[in-house]
């Protein structure tokens, strides 16, 4: 039996602040490690000890396992828990911890490799008698013997990374002719994303639920599984809802279920945590997809509705002592609903964002539980995957869990940074979702786009708007060096009223106002809202009646070189403002017609030169950006009169990409 | 109630007469000056000032029954730009060109007195056709001044801006030229000493207006425009800009004290001043409602009662208050009173008077007592005190009162008059009475007949005249305050100005020790 006293966590963000929020408890200290570009963020601050690796690229930092291990031995650490992504199934990794005299917490590397071969994995299954769905490896991208394992394997069918996860490396193919350039792709992003191009082709249910189970194993032999997830909500194979229990698995199900998991375990003698994920159809068949040898993401709504910290039942078998009782007979208590908050437009094809998170202020109840690891002010960089926290609500009932997390995430605070937020909302607060009709394809049935829709509307953007000029002239005045103390723009000779100008998006609006004793008459954009009531005025709340109901009304403004962006939340919603300013500003002249890049990134291929004809739509230069691939596409018919960058130039937000002259 | 109801009345009016002066000269020049892609004086101030910040506009009703518009054809007042207090002057294109009449020259006379008493740099918005052409005889010579001036406030340290919209020709072009800095707009601005006919006739030269005066020719040959603006927001924004880069410090100290709003609200200042001017009112009650905490530390509380004297702060800036409780200023009122003075010199702290006086106190015992002598000891520490003073007429100020109450020829940074205030050498019954016992008094001595009906008629005649001209509203039409205000706004102008005064070093008068009396 060893003991552990001092664990480093090979990983970032919210994991290792997870993490690390057990070893308080259990005693343990706290290593971290940090690329530079998270110097500054929370898991490092909060470690007892850190240690730096140089660089900000996963490949130079956070998969690299020599660093990862010389740093744990330089901090004099029992163990190492990996977390999830990164290292954390890397059967090389966990060899060199073994070889270092250090403990990995996880699996046995035969048992990571086992399973981190999906191929081998889906082998291994079969003949322990767990469902698996027809499946063929791909040996060439482009041969006949492709398409005949397709057609053996059946259309539709996916393309997957044999070590894949989160989506990454996955491809849908519907027929024939889209086979070859969807293995091509799926292998290009395997390679960067794993550093192994191994795909294989596996028959599509289509709209299937995902349904996976939790198992716990100790080192003396018991294989102990923890109820199933529901992790049906996916938005390119990423899952963003996860709950627990799922509202298709009954009790004889849920023990079905969790045998084959435990089959599933006990086939490659699998130690500590692990996920059995399986595919459900409709009629309630379930196949084996994969097994993940690690901690999943979704781990905490299990953790709410069984009272197990999954976290410490993983340090105690590190530490080989076997699963206690209360694990053995663990039940499941209410529900608990999970929602992954990311930085990222649902309005753009996910675009993900990047930059200053200014405020992140999410109110908690009792029964809430936020995993995050960022904070107000943190930046979101473009090298690590953009999630921003994990939104946990916990209730007797699924109904009330729902609601609970979808009031959470619709009253709190997010600034600077679009994120998918509205869009989870509108998941959780559908009729579809309520009634428990949940699977894969549920965003492809009801849009993103539709979902996302703002929960502040066009006649609260403008009380909105009233706010936010209120506020902004509020604080101008609070931060002037003189006359602070003096009514809002007093005049003894009243000529005409105040103005102030704000965007929100394409709209515009113009906020006049004339403010008198706890009053203020508002115009927006020639509209006159008559005399309000004005309970409270400051720089960040704006009390206003609005038809005799009392709104309090919360802002925050950021000033960013020139621009000034203004943030309005009410129990209304929210709206984010953009200040124009009272004179305009002469900007860098910008030749018309040019495509700037929508976000930093890389170009990864430029596909027209100059004096190329170009058709509307057409691809033009594709960006890799936080691991997705953006593609630049020209706006209209036209000519390309100048490209800027080439394969490998790394562009920040706005650089100016390729200009096209429109054609006649 | 009654005194509410009173005083709501002549805040209704003061509304009206400012409301007419917003009609500048009339809806159809307006409208003309619109069409030119124009904007209104107001306007110009408007998107000139910082963005929330309060103007206190000085004078508005200058010129009011006069055969001139009232305004004078400017716009003057305080406003902030970019933290800077600035006395801003604006030409009133809209009425008669912006043309400067006997009264416009009061009005801005006076506003340069106080941006130089109070070291404010001047923004002048240039759009004028120059002396009122009418009344040349009273202008033309002493309407020089004004460049005087100018240049006299640039010696001084102050800066000098001047934003030309439109015309500034002949005597008018002195404005942009004695100015520190100069923005004009392009293809507005016209700044020529003689424009092509006056050339024509002097030289028989043939020209046109830009190449005499255009703002390009200014900004690229004569040199006589620093910048040059696209349009008349860009003007603004560049006099921002120019006033962001004067490297502005106020030589007196920031507020000192916590600026908490008073206990009771400004709303129930109505309430306060009598119907009947006779009959006096408690200026504690005033001074509750005006300034921070309502905290009033008095002094000498049970010496001279009819004056009260004593310490408190408005929006942070420390004052010692002079304010008549009984109307009446007897023989211990004029001494507490100089006495007082001469301690806010001595620790340079501005004093705010609030006057409510019908003069000294008169009668054998009083004249006995010297009440002459102690009335020349007020208004002698009144006149040599160098703290600045404010002050407000907040009932009556009548005869020498007046004076001792740093009246206007005192020279007051600042004086205000309430709606309901007036002022006089008395009131019209007293002045019309005394006329009457004179007339009777001279009649009896010649052994005259005395005509009862002719002194009816000129008592009524008399106090109906008085009666005219001691209204706040012809007071200030002759430029004898600095505005007419709603007692209600009276903290934040007060305020406002304490802010403004602090733009110089405030000390008072040093030499001889403080005087007991």
């Amino acid at each position: 039996m060893t003991s552990i006293n001092v664990l480093m966590v090979a990983n970032r963000g919210e994991i290792a602040r997870r993490i690390f929020r057990t070893c308080r408890e259990m005693g343990i200290a706290t290593a971290a490690v940090y690329s530079d570009a998270d110097a500054d963020a929370l898991h490092v601050a909060e470690a007892d000890i850190a240690v730096r690796l140089p660089g900000a690229t996963p490949a130079e930092t956070y998969l690299r396992s020599d660093l990862l291990v010389d740093a744990a031995l330089r901090v004099n650490a029992d163990a190492v828990h990996p977390g999830y992504g990164f290292v954390s199934e890397n059967a090389t990794f966990a060899r060199a911890c073994i070889e270092n005299g250090l403990t990995f917490v996880g699996p046995s590397p035969d048992a990571i490799e086992a399973m981190g071969s999906k191929i081998a994995a889906k082998t291994t299954m079969a003949r322990a008698g767990v469902p698996t769905l027809p499946w063929v490896e791909v040996t060439d991208a482009d041969d006949d013997l492709l398409h005949q394992a397709a057609e053996d394997v059946g259309y539709p069918l996916l393309v997957k990374a044999s070590s894949g996860g989160g989506g990454r490396g996955m491809r849908t193919v519907l027929d024939e002719p889209a086979l070859t350039e969807a293995v091509l792709a799926a292998k290009r992003e395997a390679s960067a994303a794993f550093g192994d191009g191994t795909v294989f082709l596996e028959r599509l249910v289509v709209d299937p639920r995902h349904i996976e189970v939790q198992v716990l194993a100790d080192a003396h032999g018991t294989v102990v599984p923890l109820f199933e997830r529901d992790c049906s909500i996916q938005r390119r194979y990423q899952k963003i809802i996860e709950e627990c229990p799922s509202p298709a698995v009954d009790d004889v199900l849920r023990e079905q279920m969790g045998r084959a998991a435990v089959a599933a375990a006990q086939a490659v003698n699998y130690v500590g945590a692990g996920t059995v994920e399986f595919v459900m159809d409709r009629e309630g068949h379930y196949y084996f997809l994969e097994m993940n040898t690690r901690l999943q993401v979704e781990h905490p709504v299990t953790e709410l509705v069984t009272g197990i910290d999954l976290v410490r039942q993983q340090l105690l078998v590190a530490q080989g002592e076997p699963l206690a009782g209360e694990v053995i007979q663990a039940k499941i208590t209410g529900h608990a609903v999970e929602a992954r908050l990311y930085a990222e437009n649902p309005m753009q094809q996910f675009l993900p964002q990047t930059g200053t998170l200014k405020t992140f202020d999410l109110d908690t109840v009792p029964g809430v539980r936020v995993d995050t690891g960022v904070e107000s002010g943190s930046s979101i960089s473009q090298y690590y995957d953009p999630m921003l926290a994990k939104v946990i609500a916990w209730a007797p009932s699924r109904s009330e869990a729902v609601r609970k997390l979808s009031a959470v995430l619709a009253q709190s605070r997010i600034h600077g940074l679009t994120t998918n937020r509205d869009l989870l909302v509108g998941i959780l607060r559908h009729p579809e979702f309520a009634a428990g009709r949940t699977d894969t394809g549920f965003l492809t049935r009801y849009s993103p786009v539709e979902l996302s829709r703002p929960l502040a509307g066009p006649e609260v953007e403008q009380w909105h708007a009233v706010a936010a000029a209120l506020a902004r002239v509020s604080q101008k005045r609070a931060e002037a060096t003189v006359q602070r103390t003096m009514p809002l723009g007093w005049r003894n000779n009243p000529s005409q009223m105040q103005q102030v100008s704000l965007e929100a998006g394409q709209r515009h609006y113009q906020v006049q106002y004339a403010l008198g004793d706890g009053a203020v008459h508002a115009r927006v954009n020639n509209e006159d809202l008559g005399e309000l009531a004005l309970a409270a005025v400051s720089p960040h709340r704006v009390v206003l009646d609005i038809d005799g109901r009392r709104t309090a009304v919360t802002v925050a403004s950021f000033v960013d070189n020139e621009s000034c962006s203004v943030h309005v939340d009410s129990w209304l919603g929210y709206t984010a403002f953009t200040e124009v300013p009272r004179f305009p500003l002469a900007g860098p002249p910008q030749a018309a017609g040019s495509l700037t890049a929508p976000m930093p990134g890389s170009v990864t291929r430029v596909h027209v030169t100059a004096g190329e004809e170009v058709a509307m739509g057409q691809p033009l230069v594709v960006m890799e950006a936080m691991k997705m691939e953006h593609t630049v596409t020209s706006p209209y018919p036209g000519v390309v009169r100048d490209v800027m960058v080439e394969r490998g130039t790394a562009v920040r937000d706005g650089d100016v990409l390729v200009v096209i002259d429109p054609s006649e | 109630m009654a005194n509410k109801k009173h005083v709501l009345g002549e805040i209704l009016e003061l509304g009206d007469l400012l409301a007419s002066t917003l009609l500048g000269g009339g809806e159809k020049s307006v409208e003309r000056h619109r069409a030119r892609g124009k904007m209104l004086a107001r306007e110009r101030i408007e998107l000139l000032l910082d963005e929330g910040s309060a103007f206190l506009e000085l004078m508005p009703l200058v010129g009011w029954h006069s055969e001139f518009t009232v305004g004078a054809s400017l716009v003057t007042g305080i406003g902030v730009i970019e933290g800077v207090e600035v006395m801003v002057i604006a030409h009133d294109p809209t009425v008669r060109g912006g043309t400067l009449n006997p009264h416009s020259f009061k009005k801005v006379f006076r506003a340069m007195e106080i941006a130089k008493e109070n070291r404010l740099p001047i923004i002048t918005l240039v759009e004028s056709g120059g002396a009122d052409l009418p009344t040349q005889a009273d202008v033309a010579i002493p309407g020089g001044r004004m460049f005087r001036d100018l240049t006299d406030h640039s010696a001084a340290g102050l800066p000098t801006i001047a934003l030309v919209f439109g015309n500034a020709t002949a005597g008018g072009a002195y404005m942009p030229g004695m100015s520190d800095y100069v923005v004009m707009v392009r293809d507005r601005a016209k700044v020529f000493l003689g424009g092509p006919p006056l050339v024509k006739m002097a030289t028989g030269e043939e020209s046109d207006d830009e190449s005499l005066g255009g703002a390009e020719m200014h900004a690229r040959t004569s040199g006589l425009a620093d910048y040059l603006a696209d349009d008349e927001l860009d003007a603004l924004r560049i006099g921002r800009e120019i006033v962001r880069r004067l490297n502005w410090r106020k030589l007196g100290p920031g507020p000192t004290e916590p600026p908490d709003a008073p206990l009771y609200p400004a709303e129930q200042l109505l309430g306060v001043p009598s119907v009947d001017a006779k009959v006096p009112f408690d200026p504690r009650d005033v001074l509750a409602r005006i300034v921070d905490g309502s905290r009033f530390d008095e002094f000498k509380p049970l010496y001279g009662t009819s004056l009260v004297t004593g310490w408190a702060s408005i929006h942070g800036y420390p004052v010692g208050v002079l304010a008549n409780a009984r109307g009446v200023l007897l023989n211990e009122e004029a001494e507490k009173a100089a006495q007082f003075i001469q301690l806010a010199n001595q620790i340079d702290t501005p004093l705010l008077f609030l006057q409510n006086t019908t003069g000294y106190m008169v009668g054998k015992s009083y004249e006995q007592r010297g009440i002459i002598k102690d009335g020349a000891k007020m208004i002698n520490a009144v006149t040599n005190s160098r703290v600045p003073h404010l002050t407000v007429n907040i009932g009556v100020s009548y005869g020498a009162g007046n004076y001792g109450m740093a009246g206007r020829a005192f020279g007051p940074r600042f004086l205000f008059s309430w709606v309901n205030s007036k002022t006089a050498v008395m009131g019209p019954q007293q002045l019309a009475g005394v006329m009457s016992i004179v007339a009777r008094q001279s009649a009896a001595d010649r052994s005259l007949p005395f005509d009862e009906q002719a002194d009816a008629a000129m008592r009524e005649a008399v106090q109906a005249q008085i009666e005219r001209e001691q209204t706040a509203w012809a007071n200030s039409s002759r430029v004898y305050d600095d505005a007419v205000i709603d007692p209600r706004d009276t903290r934040t102008v007060l305020g406002l100005c304490l802010s403004v005064i602090h733009n110089a070093e405030i000390r008072g008068q040093r030499g001889y020790g403080v005087f007991r009396m």
